[in-house]
């Protein structure tokens, strides 16, 4: 696996926090601080009740699959020397879904509804991306 | 929210056409909607000069900034009312609602509306697939490596895992419709394929293989709409539009509401209640299959079936011409053809084509009523729409 090969995650305005706080491992949402809902996405407003009042809060880090599938032929060159390997969507403990691959050596034998932590794999140059393997 | 006003029984489709299909590579992707055009414009009787509207959508193989009016100006049209529309899949269906609002506001009276692109041999393979990663979230999605059968994959899964929907299931919605290209003339795909071909076939991404998962071919497709009043009087038999309905709830699987309710429940409801009709009044549907598992999905949401029931549905062979509901009798973009929007537009010609009648071994008999359902994204935008041979 050539790491550099695979894509480093990329900050903008909306999202340079989330990605800051990656590179401390420490995995971050979006809390609305006029009607409290939790959301993934980093954007400008909350997609709940338009309040532009938003935080950073501090996920847990825990989850569960709430999908996945394993992915036999990719799309993305960069991918094609790690295949088969596991793309799924987390329902985070807080309640928002994220995407990540599952990571470890029993990455495979993933099931809908297995609990899941998070973990952090190296990009390069210091980028850190949240993954997820099983709990 | 205001119900949507009513479009039913205020136009008509009058031309369908599809150009050549599969690998084509003597011919453009402007040159294919063109060829499409020229058909479906021959067969309405109309003549060029009565086109004053242009709605197309977009090209991956030939990405013109401005595809509306590149596209009006290879035609050599100067319309009134011209557009590009980007709605992924649904981009069809959503346009032909366009069409219909134009026309019935008066901004328009015949709007041709065009799509496709030369994706089999205007790309490579791999180039093809990589452009299509867009669809995926540039920061939040791509970096885990997913692919557009992935994120459906997951779809798949989790139907799978909340109602027991069987990877035979999946299987034979595969099987069903190549069956049914094999009666079209045109269809990309000519060879008959077994249950046990599907499931052998190379891995994708779980639970899907090669043969769960859309063409990639080379072609265009078009229709003529015009104003129920126009209709009357051309040479092709009309078919009305009785009612049209969207909805759209995301673009990217990680912001989905959920996976296995989506937009097609609402886009749906629009449509029954603007047509008066419900889903026990269709006789044949079109329904958008990218993959196996999305017209399970929608022949739940559409109210065909129950949630959970869809797959047994195909399973049982109701889908097939001659069964209860036959779906996708062109060979759907399983197996007749896809390139880009012109997957979905090939839905609308086949229920056109359906409702006119004379198909042969294709057929369905005492067809009145036509479903065609677009989506696009990943099961994020959603349009519905009910066609008559007759104004009921
Ligand atoms: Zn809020």
């Amino acid at each position: 696996m050539e790491q550099n090969t695979l894509p480093t995650p990329v900050a903008n305005a909306d999202s340079k926090p989330y990605w800051d706080a990656a590179r401390e491992r420490r995995l971050v949402i979006r809390k609305c601080k006029a009607c409290s809902q939790l959301h993934f996405m980093p954007r400008h407003l909350c997609p709940q009740c338009w309040s532009d009042q938003l935080e950073w809060v501090d996920a847990k880090g825990t989850g569960t699959v709430h999908s996945f599938t394993v992915v036999r032929r990719a799309s993305d060159p960069a991918f094609t020397a790690l295949v088969p390997y596991v793309v799924a969507l987390i329902e985070l403990e807080e309640g928002p879904r994220m995407m990540a691959n599952i990571l470890g050596a029993d990455a495979l034998e993933v099931k809908i509804g297995d609990r899941v932590k998070v973990t952090f794999e190296d990009r390069g140059d210091g980028a850190l991306l949240p993954q997820f393997q099983r709990a | 929210m205001k119900t949507p006003a009513s479009l039913k029984n205020k136009i008509a489709i009058v031309g369908v056409g599809e150009s050549d299909i599969g690998k084509v590579p003597n011919m453009t992707g402007l040159g294919l909607n063109a060829q499409a055009a020229k058909r479906a414009l021959d067969e309405s009787g109309l003549k060029v000069s009565d086109i004053d509207g242009v709605l197309t959508a977009y090209s991956f193989t030939e990405p013109y900034f401005m595809l509306g009016s590149v596209l009006c100006e290879y035609l050599g049209v100067k319309p009134r009312f011209n557009a590009s529309v980007v709605s992924g899949g649904a981009s069809p269906a959503v346009m032909l609602k366009h069409a219909a609002e134009a026309i019935a506001s008066g901004q328009a009276e015949t709007i041709l509306v065009c799509a496709g692109e030369n994706r089999a041999t205007g790309l490579t393979r791999d180039a093809a697939l990589s452009a299509l990663l867009a669809v995926g979230h540039p920061y939040f999605e791509q970096p885990y490596g997913g692919s557009i059968p992935g994120y459906y994959a997951m779809i798949a899964q989790r139907h799978m895992h909340v109602y027991g929907t069987k990877r035979e299931q999946l299987a034979h919605v595969a099987v069903n419709t190549r069956a049914h290209a094999l009666r079209h003339p045109n269809a990309h795909m000519k060879r008959a394929i077994t249950l046990e071909q599907v499931l052998e076939a190379k891995p994708i991404a779980d639970p899907l293989g090669m043969l769960d998962c859309c063409l990639i071919s080379d072609a265009g497709g078009a229709f003529i709409v015009t104003s129920a009043e126009r209709a009357r009087d051309l040479k092709s038999k009309p078919v009305y539009l009785q009612g049209i309905g969207e909805y759209h709830t995301h673009e990217h699987l990680m912001c989905a509401p959920s996976l296995t309710e989506f937009g097609a429940t609402e886009s749906g409801k629009t449509a029954y209640q603007m047509a008066g009709l419900g889903p026990q009044d269709v006789d044949v549907a079109q329904l958008y299959d990218c993959f196996t598992i999305v017209p399970i999905i929608e022949l739940e949401e559409l109210g065909f079936v129950k949630p959970g029931e869809g797959g047994a549905f195909f399973a049982e062979g109701h889908a097939r011409i001659g069964g209860k509901l036959p779906v996708n009798t062109h060979g759907g973009m399983l197996s007749h053809a896809h390139a880009g929007a012109a997957g979905g537009l090939f839905g609308i010609v086949e229920a056109v084509r359906q409702l006119r009648g004379g198909l042969g071994e294709r057929q369905v008999q005492g067809a009145e009523v036509a479903l065609v359902h677009n989506e696009g994204g990943i099961l994020s935008s959603h349009c519905t729409l009910i066609l008559a041979n007759d104004k009921g």
